[in-house]
This record gives C-alpha cells, structure tokens and sequence, in this order.
C-alpha cells in the first residue's frame, strides 16, 4: 500500500525531534531544515538515512541536496516509496 | 616443485608510539576571514577549535623524522634495528623517489626496506595492517608505520568546505615481535564507486598541460561532505563493529576507541551507530588537531596515552576511512608505558 503525506510527515517529524532535539509543533511542510528546524546539512545526512529506513525508500545525495523543506522530502517518498 | 623450508610464524604487537605536531597553533579565529565563516559555525560543523600548521620551511619529512625518532626511542630500540620502513601519505611532493628512502636518510639508516603507501586516511590502518604481516612471517623484524602529512600544501585556504578541516603533523609506531598477539585480524576493502567522493585535483599533467589558467591551479583536496559523512557513519560502523568481533571482543570489552580523526561529528555518529558503551575510551584529537588524514590516529593514541597513561597496554579499535574510498580497521593493543619515559 502506498504510504500517505501524513503517514510520512509524522514519521519525519519524529525522526527531525530525535536527530535535532526540537519540538515537533514547530515541524511542517513548508519549514526549511536549515533555516527553521536546526538541522545542518550533517545532520541532513542522519535524519536521510534515518527515513530510508523507516519508509524502505532510497535517497540519493543528488536528490538530498534539493530537499529544502519537510515538503521536499515528503513528497519525494510518497512519490518513491512503495 | 615445492620448496624446501622451514616456515615460521610469530606474533607481533605495537611495540611504541611517537608523535609531532608543528609549535604553530591556528584557532579557526585566522581562518573564517577567508571563508566568511564563523568560529561556532564551524566548531558545530567539525568539532575543531584548532589546528596545528607546519611553517613553510618545515617540511613532510622534518615532522615524519621528529615522530619516528620517538617511536623508536620508546620501543627501547635504536634506528639500525628498524628493518622496514611503511610510509602512509597522500601529500608527499614528490612521484618519486618515495618519502620512505628520504626518511632512511634523515635516520642515517639507508638499508632497511622502505617504500609509500597510499591510502589516504585508511593509510595508517594499511600500513599497521602490513607491518603486522611482515612480522608475523619473518620478513621483517621492526616496522616502522609513519603516518605523516602536510595537508596544508593540498588545502585551498578559499574552500568553504575544507580549509578549516585538514591540517599538518606525523605519528609513527613502531610493530615488531611479541609472545602474545597484538594486533588482531585487518577488515579492510572499498567502495571505489565513490572514488569522486574526495579528490585531490587537478592532475600535475593537466596542471602542466594548462600554464596560467586560473581555473586549472594547483592541486588541492575538495570533497563531498554530506556522501562522505553518509559512507563514513554508516558503512564503517559495521566493518568496525567486525573488526572488533574478528579479535574476539564486543563493544562492552573493549577499552579504547581510536577511530581516524576526519570530523567530530562521524566520530559522535559512529560511536552512536555502533552502540559503545560510555566506559569506552573515545579519541577526540581532532578538536585541537584538525584532521591529518594517516596520521590522525597515531597522533590520537600518543594524544590519549600521554593524557591518560592507564591506558597502556589495552585494546583499541583503530579505523580509518577516506579518499579512494577505501577503508580498513583492527583490534590492536596499545603499546606498553616506555621505560623511557619512566
């Protein structure tokens, strides 16, 4: 069954609190990583890696360095996940 | 035909450590001008408050030189009991001949058997994995495994992704025979797929071929930061979580962890990956060294036992991982305290 936005924004935010210590209230589609979220381009790295193994999708680095938003990255997996 | 000899074996160990790190500190304060950056920035990004810089006439060999002639002072030796020479760098500026022969020169020992090893960061686990070897066999009787680098001539001081990561300094152990094992099985390999990862460029030849095009410069390191921190956490935690099963032991026996010093942040997320224990001893040299490619980790381990001198003589997970990409890690016992130094 294909995964939902929602099914996938609860799963990032839970996996962004865990690698960025932030509240999750604060996480949503249109929130930059870098900008509103603390999370660095390192910790890009974990919290990638962390939803390829939540969600059994692969992220290449290419596609990492476009994800700018919680949306980016949402959406790629829906799109790419099974 | 089958020939006729007597094959022996014994086991070999690290019998000592040196280490020298140029007097010149550089706080990140003398860099962030060029990169429009900031001491915090790049503390949270690497972990490094300082580094130490060679002076410009201080050369690769002068630092291997300083930490060779300690290594074999500690191991109680003398430079003509040093058989063969494993020298692991990528910053040597010569093709040929290797920094290894310059080194016999500068110890005033020119016979042993000496040559380069190139395997950037993993270099030091190269070659310790090697020197092991060629005790075990009898080819050699006291190895000496210099990992020394001058970075800082391969560092673009403008690169907003490097120039506040590499930096200068040699560490050398000495590996020769002992009744006991001490140095336990290499895990090594690469992903070579991801050779572009890190890359010193250009070529000399298209340096030569390209007189005065600004683009085309001199060959500096430029890396991919966010694939090489992915490969450096999650790939090598498993192949260190090997090495240490392949010695016999598991994350809540062993005592020190030494992995290659390339960013504090891979040192944090490895030892989170892999699941150590907080009673694991973890080197953090690169706050105040920077990294050094071959020579982080036996600069670490002179850092840690001159720091903490308990921990002579205990298990330490070596790995080091870089440029190729290539990787190689092992269960070692830290040297005996030196009477030297008593």
């Amino acid at each position: 069954m294909a995964l939902s936005v929602d099914e996938v924004l609860a799963g990032i935010k839970e996996i962004v609190v865990e690698v960025a210590g932030i509240d999750a209230g604060i996480i949503a589609m249109d929130k930059k990583f870098t900008d509103d979220l603390d999370v660095d381009s390192l910790s890009m790295v974990e919290v990638v890696v962390a939803a390829e193994e939540k969600f059994g999708v692969k992220i290449p680095d290419e596609e990492v360095t476009k994800m700018a938003t919680v949306g980016d990255a949402v959406n790629f997996i829906v799109a790419n996940g099974k | 035909m089958s020939l006729k000899f007597k094959q022996e074996v014994q086991s070999a160990r690290i019998l000592s450590v040196g280490a020298y790190r140029p007097p010149r500190v550089v706080p990140n304060s003398e860099i962030i001008g060029r990169i429009d950056s900031t001491d915090e920035w790049i503390q949270q990004r690497t972990g490094i408050v300082s580094r130490h810089i060679a002076a410009a006439d201080e050369s690769l060999i002068d630092m291997a030189e300083k930490s060779a002639l300690i290594a074999i002072k500690r191991a109680g030796l003398t430079v003509q009991d040093i058989d063969a020479v494993i020298f692991a760098t990528i910053s040597y500026p010569y093709q040929a001949p290797s920094a290894a022969t310059e080194l016999l020169v500068r110890l005033g020992n020119v016979k042993a058997a000496a040559f380069d090893l190139s395997a950037a960061c993993a270099g030091f686990c190269y070659g310790v994995a090697l020197a092991n070897d060629l005790v075990r066999n009898k080819t050699a009787t006291n190895v000496l495994v210099m990992g020394a680098e001058k970075l800082s001539d391969f560092t673009d001081p403008d690169d907003r992704a490097t120039a506040f990561i590499f930096a200068d300094g040699a560490g050398a152990v000495v590996i020769g025979p002992s009744k006991d094992i001490g140095i336990g099985p290499t895990i090594w390999g690469a992903s070579a797929e991801t050779r572009e990862a890190i890359v010193l460029e250009p070529s000399f030849l298209e340096f030569k071929k390209n007189p005065g095009n600004p683009d085309i410069g001199w060959p500096n390191i430029i890396q991919q930061g966010q694939t090489v921190f992915r490969w450096a956490v999650y790939e090598i935690a498993p192949i260190a979580l090997r090495a240490l099963e392949a010695a016999g032991l598991t994350p809540e026996t062993l005592e020190v962890f030494i992995p290659h010093q390339a960013n504090d942040r891979i040192i944090e997320s490895l030892v989170k990956s892999m699941k150590l224990p907080e009673s694991v001893v973890v080197a953090h040299d690169i706050r105040t060294s920077g990294n050094t490619s071959s020579a982080s980790i036996p600069l670490a381990m002179d850092a840690l036992l001159t720091e903490k001198p308990e921990l002579h003589g205990k298990s330490a997970l070596l790995v080091g991982f870089g440029a190729g990409l290539v990787y190689a890690g092992q269960v070692v016992e830290l040297p005996s305290k030196p009477s030297s130094d008593q």
